[in-house]
């Protein structure tokens, strides 16, 4: 499989108390382990992101569990409020062990 | 015995048939207590109340494999009362959970999107637990035109 590429939309400025919005996307296919492989009917083995953590300044503010019924590609929409300037950083945890991540700053004024 | 006649075997027919429509809603209800017992798992066996959250999904999916999925949850996110996890359940799919979400006081709002997939035509169940330890859930139906599940 191709490497999962991370991809963030997340605001670089913010006010004080705002709350921002962020978006996350990895591509990954999200292998559920249901299907089968239709030449010689054996399921294909589950590979997943298993795990998404957004933190903030090193202290999470966000995090998912993931089933495989979550689509191919995962994609996230949440939000912070924006108390301090400081770096996103964003990970996700592939079943095989693999670990992508992710960084972008906020200031805050 | 006799030979069977054609009045017989059509006899036969409705009664096979009848007995197919018997067994679709047993099988729908085992999908459901599958779900059931999720819910318990998440919630501790505690009761959860309807309402507080609210699960935004399209009326009909077209296709089963990317169903978009939105909730909010009431409530005001300070460091002692706010949202800890969001679980979603889709009972009808070969495996009922879907995701966990997890948040903290610095969410600012109990709010998140994403992307599911749904085997069939089903409802779909979000359940919150709150800081407080009480449990909140909604459900909403979901029509699929394609599954999403399949290979």
């Amino acid at each position: 499989m191709a490497k999962s590429k991370p991809r963030v939309k997340a605001p670089k400025k913010a006010s004080k108390g705002d709350i921002v919005t962020i978006k996350t996307l990895i591509s990954h296919i999200m292998e559920t382990g249901l299907r089968k492989n239709k030449k010689t009917g054996k399921i294909i083995p589950r590979q997943i992101i298993n795990k998404f953590q957004a933190k903030f300044e090193g202290t999470e503010i966000f995090s998912v569990d993931l089933d495989p019924a979550i689509s191919a590609n995962p994609f996230f929409q949440f939000s912070m409020k924006a108390e301090k300037s400081g770096e996103f950083e964003f990970i996700w945890t592939d079943d095989n062990g693999d670990v992508y991540s992710k960084k972008s700053k906020l200031t805050v004024s | 015995m006799k030979d069977l006649s054609r009045r017989d075997v059509l006899a036969l027919g409705t009664t096979a048939a009848a007995a197919a429509l018997f067994v679709n809603p047993l099988a729908a209800h085992a999908e459901t207590d599958l779900a059931k017992d999720l819910i318990k798992k998440f919630t501790g066996g505690k009761n959860a109340a309807e309402g507080k959250i609210k699960l935004e999904m399209p009326e009909i999916a077209e296709n089963g494999n990317t169903v978009p999925l939105s909730f909010t949850v009431e409530s005001p996110m300070t460091k002692k009362d706010y949202v800890k996890r969001v679980i979603i359940i889709a009972g009808g799919n070969p495996r009922p959970e879907v995701a966990t979400f997890n948040f903290s006081h610095l969410s600012g709002v109990a709010k998140a999107s994403s992307r599911m997939r749904l085997a069939k035509t089903q409802n779909v169940i979000a359940v919150a637990e709150l800081s407080d330890g009480s449990f909140h859930m909604t459900k909403t139906e979901v029509k699929v035109t394609i599954g999403g599940c399949g290979g």
